[in-house]
């Protein structure tokens, strides 16, 4: 473990990072400056194995139950994801009103793959990187994607290209422009400024969408490692400690959900109006 | 925090997760509801035609009871009303039978008298010429006498 508590918290907010080193090559990282010096050609090892189990867990335990799916009396897990589906089904219906296969699916995966990674944050920090590192392996290992701006980055952009293909699919590649460049000022002169609007406020459902969810799981996880911290600085502190950890747990009871929820809704709300012709 | 490629990896599983959530996920779970959905809605309205079905059947039934309970008791009213019919009728034909034996027989009674008269009467006077004969003997004619005689006997 690191020293001082300021080492501790960069420690904990490290990813384990495998790149191109300027100078060693395909190199994992075993410090903060060298991930930093491998720039973009680097992929957060932890992040990606993290997000695909969450997804795969997600998607192993819906086959399951979609392969031995029953119109008669459903069984447990049946009704547990049925539950989920309508759910997500309920909200795509009452947002989206054009006829599309892909949104209801899209939706679901979002709600419960960001569900699955956020929980990851209900682990005690330390657990799983100390294991980690006890095999000698790895520096670092960061086990939350959602912390991570890449992985939701990588959502958003995911969400942002679908938002494009649907507008350009739905009214067309001059449709698409003609829309961006009337509105919200339907004359000519105003081409210039409704594009920098359209384009800017287009641009700005990615980001926000990334940056809502990194940020709340971000700043989740600074408390929880900050929280972490107090279990070093004796018994009164620690049980203290040993009491916050679980009241911010709790409170993660509302967070976690939440922020799956928000991510799909707004994914729902933005491809509704990709689809939407003026 | 660096950003670098994981962005892309991170795009690529959510295209594949999508991908896979909508061509195995999805599908199999709608349709099962759908039909789940369809059989509840079938099963409700069978349930809902059978009860009416039922009433209907109650309803028919409980007619049929009525309208044989009515006809039972018009025709037990028809057999009472005949029934009576037949014993008057046998009244009156046993009255008339008797009425007109009663009348025969009275009839009968008094040929029979009559018949009875004439012949003592033809039998008396037969006997009083025979005993007026016999008194008399040839002095008397029978010519003159026989008119006494017939008096007499039709004082009878």
């Amino acid at each position: 473990m690191a020293d001082t508590p300021v080492e501790y918290i960069q420690h904990h907010l490290s990813n384990l990072t495998f790149g191109k080193h300027p100078e060693e090559g395909w190199i994992l990282a075993e410090k903060s400056s060298q991930a930093a010096e491998m720039g973009f050609l680097a992929i957060h090892v932890d992040t990606l194995l993290w997000s695909i189990i969450a997804g795969v867990f997600f998607l192993f335990i819906f086959r399951k139950a979609a392969k031995s799916v029953t119109t008669g009396v459903p069984g447990g897990l049946q009704n547990f994801v049925e539950m989920l589906f309508e759910f997500v089904d309920d909200m795509v219906k009452q947002t989206f009103h054009g006829k599309n296969p892909v949104i209801a699916p899209l939706a679901l995966t979002i709600f419960v793959w960001i569900f699955l990674m956020n929980a990851l944050k209900w682990v005690p920090v330390d657990w799983i990187p100390e294991l980690a590192m006890a095999t000698g392996l790895v520096n670092y290992f960061k086990i939350v994607p959602t912390t991570d701006p890449n992985a939701t980055f990588g959502l958003a952009i995911g969400v942002f290209f679908l938002i494009i293909f649907y507008s350009i699919k739905v009214k067309g590649g001059l449709g698409f422009i003609k829309e961006l460049s009337f509105t919200p000022f339907n004359h000519w002169i105003f081409i210039p400024f409704n594009l920098f609007l359209e384009i800017l406020g287009l641009l700005t459902k990615p980001i926000s969408l990334a940056l809502r969810l990194f940020g709340n799981m971000y700043a989740g996880e600074v408390v929880f490692i900050l929280i972490a911290l107090t279990f070093g600085a004796g018994w009164i502190m620690g049980i203290l400690g040993l009491g916050m950890q679980w009241i911010w747990a709790v409170f993660h009871l509302l967070v976690i959900p939440l922020q799956a929820f928000i991510f799909m809704v707004l994914t729902i709300v933005y491809l509704s109006a990709a689809h939407e012709d003026h | 925090m660096n950003m670098n490629l994981t962005i892309l990896g991170q795009s690529i599983a959510f295209a594949l997760f999508v991908w896979f959530c909508m061509k195995y996920v999805w599908p199999p779970i709608a349709t099962a509801m759908r039909d789940r959905q369809k059989k509840i809605a079938e099963g409700l309205d069978s349930a809902s035609r059978a009860q009416r079905d039922l009433e209907l059947a109650q309803e028919k039934a409980s007619q049929t009871l009525r309208e044989a309970k009515d006809q039972s008791a018009q025709i037990l009213e028809q057999a009472n009303k005949r029934a009576n019919l037949l014993i008057e009728e046998a009244k009156e034909q046993a009255k008339t039978e008797g009425e007109r034996l009663v009348e025969a027989a009275k009839a009968e009674i008094t040929q029979e008298i009559n018949r009875a008269k004439d012949e003592l009467r033809d039998q008396m006077s037969g006997l009083i010429i025979e005993g007026a004969e016999k008194i008399l003997e040839s002095s008397v004619d029978e010519k003159a006498h026989s008119e006494l005689v017939d008096k007499l006997a039709k004082q009878l």
